[in-house]
């Protein structure tokens, strides 16, 4: 990594001096590398970093159907912490984003150590326990209404079996609905983070397991024990890609429960998108996506931080 | 194999029999969405209201699914979703060439030649594959008025391109960090130039993360619906928000089969892919999120 060829000490002054030794196209050529980058480097200043000031701009202003700039200080940001949709949308996020991540890592890891069990069919399981993770979000929620409609779905089938006092209408129950994108969250994304961890397993030095069992270490203790703490970057990682998803969720809400009943399922993305587009007001909309971005680095910045140590060891 | 099972105490033959009981079931609760889509969107109307979700379709038809490529309603208009079908691909297929492209070479840039900073100008990158889109859309509204492509394809190419890039970069870098530097550095001291060791030394080899980057450039892409719905217009939307739009166009009856066949024709090019490449899938997924 370190040591690939020193390279000519272009920082300096590369048209001028470096020709004594190299030709002009030499020059070039070193300059290259990060000509190439340029573009990249310009559009993640402009869109990424520059998209980020200018949101946080906008979130200072009064704008409402149009981007005005008529600073109100963090007048936003105070009506936002009085609205109480927004309330409901940052506590919908908390359930939603912690059920959803540890229903996701228990499932995950579960399957894939009932997986790494020399399982018959292990390549066919593995792809039916994945394949949702192949659909769009809005597919995923279009499939989920129709299941969870409780005139034609589950819980009409369960009745229809002579269950007559079944009920599974969380769809259409302002307390439950927010179960229902868990349950079909869960669905799309648990097979991922079985493959994640079954890569992890797969990646771990069998004579460690052998090692424990000579101990006459019990199978779930030894996954317990030695197995599951040698997976804690996966767990880490699963964990951050998650999370991340979570704080994302638009579309998933969207198709499933649009928002509702009321706005029982409204989640800061979706709070977001209504305010700045459909209700005119871009000013509170742009204070929403600050705090937005706000909770993601808030999970980011240790993230980084471990992935950039990690680097620097292997 | 068998000799092995008679071996098993009666016990570890329980113990065996309830993992595939557990495997099967959670098989079944992963299968079971996708197999009632498919049976809902062949079965009449009349046989929806009266069977339930697991009945098998008696007279299966293609009705459902010619009336949801051409003819249902999204929102105002009735022309069903085939035409969005082929927007998605109109807005796919440069935005995972070029957004690929470019991770390539930044990639190779950020790795084969190193310079000073360039360890930042990857973090710098990096960190765009994970702000919240929300914080990008209205400053983005407004640039692509000025660039005069607001609600057109070519907006939404280049807003895939310009945080797709982030993703291909992290992709292509991660795969030639691993790739011996030697080969490089003896074409350098040969006098090859940059695009001269890419074109002949670093593509032959790039194949399996090339595959990994289209697969996963294509499926985000196909996928997204935020970018989709923000900016663009009835005649440019992608199939997954002419698909919403369906779902809750509500004029008349609920046609849950015409719903669920436009789901499957949504969701058709990605289970194709997924079904086709699935390893290469599996790997973009975990790309850079499982380090030993």
């Amino acid at each position: 990594m370190r040591d690939s060829l020193p390279m000519k000490n272009t920082s300096a002054t590369p048209l001028g001096a470096g020709a004594k030794r190299s030709t002009p196209s030499g020059s070039l050529q070193a300059w290259l590398p990060r000509l190439v980058l340029a573009p990249s480097v310009a559009i993640s200043l402009f869109f990424v970093y520059g998209f980020m000031l200018w949101t946080f701009v906008l979130s200072l202003t009064s704008s409402r159907m149009l981007p005005s700039y008529d600073f109100v200080g963090f007048g936003q940001y105070s009506r936002l912490m009085a609205n109480e949709r927004w309330w409901v949308a940052s506590t919908n996020l908390m359930i939603f984003g912690v059920l959803f991540v540890l229903i996701c890592l228990v499932i995950g890891s579960l399957l894939a150590i009932l997986l790494d069990q020399k399982i018959r069919q292990e390549g066919a399981l593995r792809t039916i326990y994945l394949y949702p993770m192949a659909l769009s979000f809005i597919v995923t929620g279009v499939v989920w209404k129709w299941l969870l409609n409780p005139q034609l779905g589950i819980q009409a089938m369960v009745q229809s079996w002579g269950f007559e006092s079944f009920r599974f209408d969380w769809i259409t129950d302002p307390d439950m609905a927010i179960y229902t994108l868990v349950i079909a969250a869960v669905w799309q994304a648990s097979g991922f983070v079985m493959a994640l961890f079954l890569a992890g397993l797969r990646g771990i030095d069998d004579s460690i397991v052998k090692a424990a069992q000579l101990d006459g270490a019990s199978l779930p203790r030894i996954y317990w024990r030695v197995v599951m703490p040698c997976l804690r970057p996966v767990v880490f990682s699963a964990v951050m890609i998650l999370a991340h998803i979570a704080i994302k969720s638009f579309d998933l809400v969207v198709a499933l429960t649009g928002g509702g009943p009321g706005y029982a399922t409204d989640l800061p993305a979706t709070f977001m998108y209504a305010h700045a587009f459909t209700r005119a007001q871009i000013g509170l909309g742009s204070a929403s996506a600050m705090l937005m971005l706000g909770g993601v680095l808030a999970i980011l910045i240790p993230y980084l931080y471990s992935e950039l140590r990690s680097r620097k060891h292997g | 194999m068998a000799n092995v099972i008679r071996r098993q105490t009666p016990a570890a033959r329980l113990g065996r029999g309830l993992l595939y009981g557990v495997l099967i079931l959670a098989a079944l609760f992963y299968i079971l969405p996708l197999v009632v889509m498919l049976m809902t969107s062949v079965k009449p109307l009349s046989e929806i209201s009266a069977g339930s979700l697991l009945s098998f379709p008696q007279n299966p038809t293609l009705a459902p699914w010619t009336k949801a490529w051409g003819e249902a309603c999204t929102g105002m208009r009735c022309e069903g979703v085939g035409g969005y079908f082929w927007n998605s691909f109109a807005i796919v297929i440069p935005a995972v060439l070029i957004s690929t492209t470019i991770g390539a070479l930044n990639g190779y840039a950020l790795t084969k030649w190193r310079f000073k900073g360039s360890e930042l100008v990857f973090a710098l990158m990096l960190f765009g594959c994970f702000i919240p889109f929300q914080v990008m859309l209205l400053p983005m509204a407004q640039t692509l008025g000025w660039l005069g492509i607001s609600s057109s394809r070519a907006g939404l190419i280049l807003v895939h391109v310009v945080f797709g890039i982030a993703f291909t970069t992290l992709f292509f870098r991660n795969f030639y960090v691993g790739i011996p530097n030697e080969l490089v550095s003896a074409a350098k001291l040969d006098g090859a130039g940059f695009f001269r060791i890419f074109w002949r030394i670093i593509l032959p080899i790039s194949a399996p993360i090339i595959v990994v980057s289209v697969i996963w450039q294509f499926t985000q892409i196909w996928n997204d619906f935020l970018f989709g719905v923000a900016f663009s217009a009835h005649n440019t939307q992608p199939v997954t928000v002419a698909l919403n739009n369906l779902v809750n166009t509500s004029t008349g009856v609920r046609e849950y089969n015409v719903d669920m066949a436009a789901a499957m024709i949504a969701a058709l090019p990605t289970l194709v892919v997924y079904v086709l490449a699935g390893k290469y899938f599996v790997r973009g997924l975990t790309a850079g999120s499982v380090k030993g």
